[in-house]
């Protein structure tokens, strides 16, 4: 067991993968001689070579694309988008073709592809640069869509992802990489579609993903002081989406917040509550409640982006309201 | 283009050289306010910040070159070219601190500064994203027969991203009048271009839009790149797009998160004879080759950047920050927020 950044255990996970099979190779921009973009493969290109570690120009179309075919023809393709913001341009590739492809030739072809994208707002970086967009992806069947929220997570999704045969997002969310947790130093995978009980309790639910996770285990704590018991379910894989634990949890506490980082139409908060509606209205004693970022484009100024923007007192407002 | 040069009054070099300086000490002091400034009312914070000191006589010789009427869009790297157009530098500092005040009201930052009145259109800080918007304005132009051009700066990097391409081909079928200058600071972020460029003489890719293939100038002289751009944009007014470009570097790394840029060794060669044709000693060189006993007004207007400078960080210090009003306006024209 040893503590390592997120940084350090996608850096891993991906290592492992890349030592284990030799068809795993990854690409993206600044990835190679620049260390790359979050240093995830920081001295990749000194180990593995500029065969299985290919610095790209600034392709993004072509990124997904080519790592697209070069999946269909049985290599193991690690594609990096430097942040989810760039991936927009990839967009067609990913969704038209990584993510049909399968299905349309009837099961002959596979996309066995890992598109990994940094993701998050915050840090003024502004409108075009401050994308939390998985639910978007994740609209398309099709395409397997993950989000881990803890270093621990993401090292065992992140492999997982690199031994599934179907095309997945796989987006890290930035101000996650550098926090910690213990990586015990035996392999172990998390499986594509399994959400996870982050903490225990009787009193609400509160469902999220990625850097929603941390805020709602702040608000639990706080909660906790005045003898509130929230209990946090952490989807993690947004495709296929896994409700089980969610609707177990919500049969208990027959309340629910739903936080995320992204914004409120059409989204993750949208679908959640539409499900528990549908599969447990009986169950419910209130609305359910989303915590979402503010519907708007991410502004620069510091003051004014902090407001846009959840965070644990949010939650925890959210869940006094629910009660 | 010796004959041409020899028209230029000492004025306008002066005033170009003012311009110059004014720029070196703006990035000069984003650089200070963003890494040393210890007060958090003075600093310049946020992720993203890109530097063009090195490059600022390609900014400034080729926005001198453009009409009033004419137009000029880059992406992220365009604090010089705003300053440049005439932006008035109090309020492009105060974007830099998210204030009210700023070019885009604390909203843009310093990647996306833009002044509509002097039809400076933006910086973009998606790679390649402004290329087909630069096509659109020239398209308007054309519509209305005006003979206004567009300025469209390119870094190298961005013309392997497939706005270029479609933007290109598109400029050339319609004839837009359009003036494609390639930045060519020979890098990416990281990634040289030798490595990400099949075709490292960026010109050459005018050949596969049948484009016209313009000159490739010194951009550390500015009076070179006026010159080249002035031509260009001339010729694109009434016969379609132009790829040119001008040979600069950034004596910074990519952008403030770029510390391996100072550390590389091996760029520390290349740096140097770089820094050695600064373009604010290849100008210093040509106004003191013309004309005597000009020091004296030199260090008057490094002075007076300096000055400008100076009131800028006190303007935008003492400007109020956008408030929750400012956050959801704008978002729609005519429809409110969706908050
Ligand atoms: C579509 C897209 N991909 C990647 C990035 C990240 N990025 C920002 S600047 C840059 C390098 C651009 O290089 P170049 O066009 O040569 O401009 P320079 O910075 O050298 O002026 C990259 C890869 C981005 N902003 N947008």
């Amino acid at each position: 067991m040893k503590n390592l950044s997120m940084r350090d255990a996608l850096r891993a996970a991906l290592h492992e993968e890349m030592v284990r099979d030799e068809r795993v190779f990854i690409m993206g921009e600044e990835i190679g001689k620049w260390q790359g973009t979050h240093r995830v493969t920081r001295g990749f290109y000194e180990e593995f070579g500029a065969e299985r570690v290919r610095d790209t120009p600034i392709s993004e179309m072509a990124i997904a694309g080519v790592a697209t075919g070069a999946a269909m023809a049985g290599l193991r393709p690690v594609a990096e988008m430097m942040t989810i913001n760039f991936a927009f341009l990839a967009f067609d590739a990913i969704i038209n073709h990584a993510a049909k492809i399968h299905y349309m030739f009837n099961g002959q072809i596979t996309v066995p592809l890992v598109v990994r994208a940094a993701t998050g707002w915050g840090n003024q970086a502004t409108a075009t640069h401050s994308h939390t967009p998985e639910p978007i992806w994740a609209h398309f069947p099709g395409l397997i869509v993950g989000c881990p929220s803890n270093a621990y997570d993401a090292k065992g999704m992140l492999k997982a992802a690199i031994r599934d045969d179907n095309p997945i997002l796989f987006t890290e969310v930035i101000a996650l990489y550098p926090k910690p947790s213990p990586i015990p130093d035996e392999e172990y995978l998390i499986p594509i579609g399994e959400s996870a009980i982050k903490r225990e309790g009787d009193d609400v639910t509160i469902v999220s993903y990625g850097r929603g996770v941390e805020w709602a285990l702040e608000a639990a704590e706080t909660l906790a002081k005045e003898d509130i018991q929230a209990e946090v379910v952490d989807i993690r894989w947004l495709r296929p989406l896994d409700m089980s634990k969610t609707l177990e949890s919500f049969k208990k506490t027959n309340r629910c917040v739903v936080v995320e980082e992204s914004l409120p139409h059409y989204s993750f908060g949208s679908e959640i509550a539409a499900q528990l509606q549908e599969a447990a209205f009986d169950y419910m004693d209130a609305p359910v409640k989303r915590v979402s970022a503010l519907d708007v484009p991410l502004p620069y100024a510091r003051e004014i982006e902090l407001m846009a923007l959840p965070n644990a007192a949010k939650v925890v407002q959210a869940v006094k309201e629910v009660l | 283009m010796a004959t041409k040069t020899e028209s230029l009054t000492k004025e306008t070099l002066l005033d170009w050289y003012h311009d110059i300086v004014l720029i070196r000490h703006f990035e000069d002091r984003c650089h200070h306010l963003y890494f040393e400034e210890k007060d958090p009312a003075r600093k310049i914070t946020g992720v993203y910040l890109h530097l063009a000191t090195g490059s600022e006589a390609t900014h400034v010789g080729a926005v001198k070159a453009l009409g009033e009427d004419d137009h000029v869009i880059t992406a992220y790297r365009d604090h010089g070219i705003a300053i440049a157009r005439g932006v008035n530098p109090d309020r492009v500092m105060a974007e830099m601190m998210g204030k009210r005040t700023g070019t885009s009201g604390g909203k843009g930052g310093s990647m996306h500064l833009a002044d509509r009145d002097l039809n400076f259109w933006g910086g973009y800080a998606i790679v390649g994203g402004h290329l087909p918007l630069a096509a659109g304005i020239a398209l308007k132009e054309q519509y209305v027969k005006s003979g206004n051009a567009v300025l469209c700066f390119v870094g190298d990097g961005a013309l392997n991203n497939g706005y270029f391409h479609e933007t290109a081909n598109m400029a050339q079928v319609w004839k837009l009048p359009i003036v494609f200058l390639v930045e060519n600071n020979l890098v990416g972020m990281g990634t040289r271009i030798e490595e990400s460029s099949g075709q490292t003489n960026p010109i050459k890719r005018a050949v596969g839009y049948g484009m016209k293939e313009g000159p490739s100038v010194d951009g550390q002289d500015v009076v070179e790149v006026y010159e080249a751009v002035k031509a260009e944009l001339d010729w694109s007014r009434e016969n379609g797009p132009v790829l040119m470009e001008a040979r600069t570097y950034r004596f910074e790394g990519h952008g403030v998160s770029d510390k391996a840029f100072n550390a590389r060794e091996d760029l520390k060669g290349e740096l140097a004879i770089w820094e050695a044709r600064d373009p604010i000693n290849v100008l210093t060189a040509r106004i003191k080759k013309k004309y005597k006993d000009v020091d004296e007004t030199l260090a008057a207007l490094d002075a007076e950047a300096v000055r400008i400078v100076d009131e800028s960080v006190e303007y935008a210090v003492s400007s109020p920050a956008p408030d929750y009003n400012d956050l959801i306006a704008n978002v729609y024209v005519g429809f409110e927020a969706g908050v």
